[in-house]
């Protein structure tokens, strides 16, 4: 199974490449769109600012072909806020494939809980669907962020920190979590290995 | 639910675990890989691995072991000693390292943590901070807690916080290798008024100690190594009594 692992000048993409290894996958980090649109399946990584990110996606015009995937396709941390309609880190449009804003947490009254979200938290309210299936019981995933999406008709699952947002979201052949599943222990492979084993063909968005 | 974290440290030299009680005292506690994948399996949070013999030409083994590492091991993981320029930071981000951890270097040139948190983001910089209590004062020392300087705990943590670290390791000197307890004063105060996340460390001997640390402490997470290496507490069990007593761990 070849994995097209996208190109942007992320942090730490090489833990999602290894984790992909130890599933048994070739990877291929890349920002060019004719390996991107022929690979298998399609995992947006990452780590970084929302703003220079996308300018790096539009200089290449991968905008474009990230909203064209037909395949499985997978966005991590800034991968699920950028493929959102709007985040307010620098107040960015972003890619549009999720009706879902992305906002910043705002420390709560009680100034008990601190910004960013480090850690270890649990997944809630998970709906059926085949990247949830046969999941371990302990739902706990490593979080690092400081803007999450907001909760919507595509939450597949959500997580409680300040408030609840979404955790998880699902539209057609695009899947986005917002921890780390190549991070997250037995957890995020068991995700990781279920987004694998998606079938090829599933129907698309665009 | 944000669980607190446990979070084991390896010590290493020449690509090698060992812990000194006090920096001082070496004993070797095995293969770094091995030992990261069984605490990894045993249910630690993150890892920390600090080279204490880094030094430019021992880079590279360095960068080594944090591939291996990052290849086999599932969870996050810092890394740190002798770390000084962007170029070091660079070359462990992209074997794998989740975070770096700087001590010296921060101290010598604070700025240098402006730089990281601009270049890299906040999420991948940890700054450590020795500490050690002079006449009633904390104050921040360096080069493994030998050498003081004229900064004052808890000023430092504050100017780190507003500079960009992402967390803060704060290892308190009078506690570390006592097995006593951390230092809980300290801690909460630091702890309590940062809006970043505080590792403690130095001083962990029970599992009381822990429950400590995360309740009058407020840290977020507390690393310890030496009881971890030699088994004087285990991942599980110091989890089951934490969960017992109402303290939020992932299981």
């Amino acid at each position: 199974m070849k994995v097209a692992l996208i190109k942007y000048n992320a942090g730490n993409v090489q833990s999602v490449r290894y984790a992909l290894e130890r599933l048994g996958a070739d990877t291929e980090l890349t920002d060019d769109p004719e390996i991107i649109r022929s690979a298998d399946r399609v995992i947006f990584p990452g780590q970084g600012e929302a703003s220079s990110a996308m300018a790096y996606l539009k200089e290449r015009k991968l905008d474009h072909v990230i909203r064209e995937i037909k395949q499985p396709f997978l966005g991590v941390c800034l991968g699920l806020q950028l493929l959102c309609t709007h985040t307010e880190e620098n107040n960015t449009t972003c890619l549009g494939v999720f009706p879902v804003k992305v906002k910043r947490f705002i420390p709560s009254v009680r100034g008990q809980e601190k910004v960013p979200h480090v850690g270890w938290n649990s997944l809630e309210n998970l709906v059926n669907n085949p990247l949830l299936k046969d999941l371990p019981d302990s739902k706990f995933m490593y979080y690092v962020h400081s803007y999450f999406a907001e909760l919507g008709e595509h939450t597949l699952a959500t997580t409680s920190y300040i408030q609840d947002f979404t955790a998880i979201l699902h539209r057609d052949n695009f899947w986005a979590i917002q921890a780390h599943p190549e991070k997250s222990s037995v957890f995020g492979e068991k995700l990781l290995e279920n987004f694998l084993a998606l079938p090829s063909s599933l129907p698309h968005l665009y | 639910m944000l669980t607190k974290r446990i979070i084991p440290c390896l010590d290493i030299k020449d690509g090698r675990t060992v812990k000194g009680v006090n920096f001082v005292e070496l004993r070797d506690a095995g293969d770094p890989v091995a030992l990261a994948k069984l605490y990894s399996e045993q249910g630690a949070d993150e890892l920390v691995f600090l080279d204490i013999t880094a030094t430019v030409d021992k880079r590279k083994t360095l960068v080594d072991l944090v591939t291996q590492v990052a290849k086999e091991v599932r969870i996050p993981f810092t890394v740190g000693g002798g770390i000084g320029s962007v170029e070091d930071v660079y070359s462990l981000l992209a074997a794998g390292a989740d975070k770096i951890s700087i001590n010296s270097a921060a101290v010598a040139q604070p700025e240098l943590v402006d730089t990281l948190a601009r270049e890299f983001g906040s999420q991948c910089v940890v700054v450590a901070i020795d500490s050690r209590q002079m006449d009633g004062i904390d104050w921040v020392h360096t080069h493994g807690g030998r050498k003081a300087t004229s900064r004052q705990t808890r000023a430092w943590a504050k100017e780190l916080a507003d500079r960009g670290a992402g967390e803060i390791l704060l290892t308190s000197m009078d506690h570390d290798g006592t097995k006593a307890g951390f230092a809980l004063e300290l801690t909460a105060a630091i702890s309590g008024a940062l809006p970043i996340p505080i590792i403690a460390s130095g001083g962990a001997g029970t599992k009381v100690h822990f429950k400590e640390v995360f309740t009058s402490g407020k840290a977020d997470a507390a690393l310890a190594a030496s009881i971890f290496h030699f088994k004087e507490i285990e991942i599980p069990e110091l989890k089951t009594y934490l969960s017992d007593e109402g303290v939020v761990v992932r299981k």
